[in-house]
């Protein structure tokens, strides 16, 4: 198997404050891997080191190397626009932008490639269907994007994720906030995105883990305790602190 | 007890306020005609005459002044709450931004006197606009960032998120979720500078006659008030009073329309 990300000795800091103890984990190509852990595990910190989401922020800093295609992204002198524009993130709450859902869509790809009005047409068409949202929001496309439903603006913050073409897609708690309804169409959804592209989602439901991913991460106070197979993980896993977690016995 | 007191309060303010409006409607009505927008300012003894280009005067420098200040604020406003949220300079503007929004505002009209009109030997519009200018800057930039700063910041990083430069980001996404607070606060400097008299009395001066020259003296309605009213010409104290429900009236439309936009904002 490939490894699309391949995260060596990662160290993350919120100022003086140590958050990730020297991670090494690997994200294979076309896998789903699954971040599970107490809240404060750092997990979260680690998908936002993957598209270096922390730097919007002063006084957070990564130590180690994340390998994304033979390079290390840490190293200075990146551009993380184009590092952001391949690797996508959905977010914990939907956050549509204050525009029509064809904007919403349409506004990232236009930035990055010179469509006619046709192709991007083509391309918001393919984005809104890969994200299942198609066929709900066809005859209104110049809706504004808040007017949707909470699931549906997930949905939409995927197409729009999708839309710019990434190679890896990071979810991070994509159905916290959502119903059991549109949390399974999400979870369909992911397991139907894994054919072309790599993914890795936090959550903090274990069976949405065991659901959806091959691959699954435990995370406890900053280190990676288990990582394997997601149903040797919940079957067998081979730290006491894991089987502790996902039998529910902390956490 | 204490529930009687604040209403009592609550009407004591109440009754004052509508104590103005109505002496102004009741001394400014009846003076108030065609003429009054059409006819430039009478001299002393004379019986017509209007307030032409007194009006025109306050739209003029009023414009100029928010065109020079409401970019100024808006950029300033959106460095604070955009680029420069975490760096050690932004507290610093921003307690000299607060300094300067209640800084009483013949302090500036000195200000401008002593760094425009002196060095051009005379007043003038310009001069007037920029004093204007001047006073319009602190309330937009601190509604601009009050704005800006009700922007979730989760809408931030899902934009930096699609690999969007952060210009992009500002543009399209801060400014289009804070655009109808930040008209709202463009709205609210407007109406803070069209009742202005202090800093135009020795920057654009007045003028009684007509004149859309920047460079000589203008009339202005708070200006014009403030003169007419210190006449003992009957006819010109008129015209004082008429000015005064003009500006008062277009002060409060403006603030109401400040007050429609911010709520049709919570609407959607």
């Amino acid at each position: 198997m490939t490894e699309k990300i391949s995260v060596r000795n990662l160290k993350f800091f919120y100022g003086a404050t140590l958050a990730l103890k020297g991670i090494s984990i690997p994200l294979y190509a076309n896998k789903v891997t699954a971040f599970i852990g107490p809240s404060g595990c750092g997990k979260s910190t680690l998908l936002r080191v993957l598209n270096r989401m922390y730097d919007l922020y002063p006084g957070q800093r990564a130590e180690g190397e994340v390998i994304f295609d033979g390079k290390n992204i840490l190293e200075p002198g990146q551009d993380l626009n184009l590092l952001r524009a391949r690797v996508g993130m959905v977010f914990q709450k939907p956050t549509p932008f204050p525009m029509t859902i064809y904007e919403n869509i349409a506004f990232g790809l236009k930035l990055y490639e010179n469509l006619s009005k046709s192709e991007l047409d083509g391309r918001v068409e393919d984005a809104l269907k890969r994200a299942a949202l198609w066929t709900e929001v066809k005859d209104k496309l110049g809706a504004n994007g808040l007017s949707l439903s909470g699931g549906q603006q997930q949905r939409l913050c995927i197409a729009r994720t999708v839309a710019i073409r990434p190679e890896v897609i990071l979810f991070d708690e994509p159905c916290s906030a959502l119903d059991p309804i549109s949390t399974a169409k999400i979870e369909e959804l992911i397991d139907e995105l894994k054919h072309d592209y790599t993914i890795a989602i936090v959550t903090h439901n274990m069976q949405q883990a065991a659901r959806v991913s091959e691959r699954t991460a435990f995370m406890y106070l900053g280190e990676l305790i288990e990582f394997g197979e997601t149903s040797k993980i919940f079957t067998a896993p081979s730290d006491p602190r894991t089987q502790d977690y996902i039998t529910g016995r902390f956490g | 007890m204490a529930m009687s007191l604040c209403l009592a309060a609550t009407v004591i303010g109440i009754v004052w306020l509508f104590l103005i409006l109505f002496s102004l409607v009741w001394n400014g009505v009846p003076h108030l005609s065609l003429s009054t927008f059409i006819e430039q300012t009478p001299p002393p003894g004379e019986q017509d005459g209007g307030l032409a280009n007194a009006i025109f005067g306050t739209l003029l420098m009023t414009v100029i002044g928010v065109g020079i200040g409401a970019p100024i604020g808006i950029l300033a406003g959106t460095y604070l709450a955009e680029y420069g949220r975490y760096e050690k300079l932004s507290p610093t503007v921003r307690f000299i931004n607060d300094i300067l929004l209640s800084a009483p505002s013949i302090i500036i009209g000195l200000f401008i006197y002593g760094a425009v009109v002196v060095p051009m030997k005379h007043f003038s519009a310009l001069a007037g606009s920029l004093a204007l200018a001047v006073i319009v800057i602190p309330v937009v930039v601190r509604t601009t960032e009050d704005m800006l700063s009700l922007v979730p910041n989760t809408l931030r990083e899902a934009a930096s998120a699609l690999g969007l430069p952060r210009a992009h980001v500002v543009w399209h996404v801060s400014y289009r979720a804070a655009r109808s607070g930040i008209i709202t606060g463009v709205l609210l400097a407007v109406a803070r500078i069209a009742g202005e008299t202090a800093p135009l009395l020795f920057t654009a001066f007045s003028n009684n006659f007509w004149s859309s020259n920047l460079l000589k003296p203008m009339a202005s309605l708070p200006a014009t008030i403030n003169t007419f009213i210190n006449t003992p010409d009957t006819n010109m104290k008129q015209l004082a009073w008429t000015g005064a429900l003009l500006i008062t009236v277009a002060v409060l439309t403006l603030n109401i329309a400040a007050r429609a936009l911010s709520n049709s904002k919570h609407d959607k």
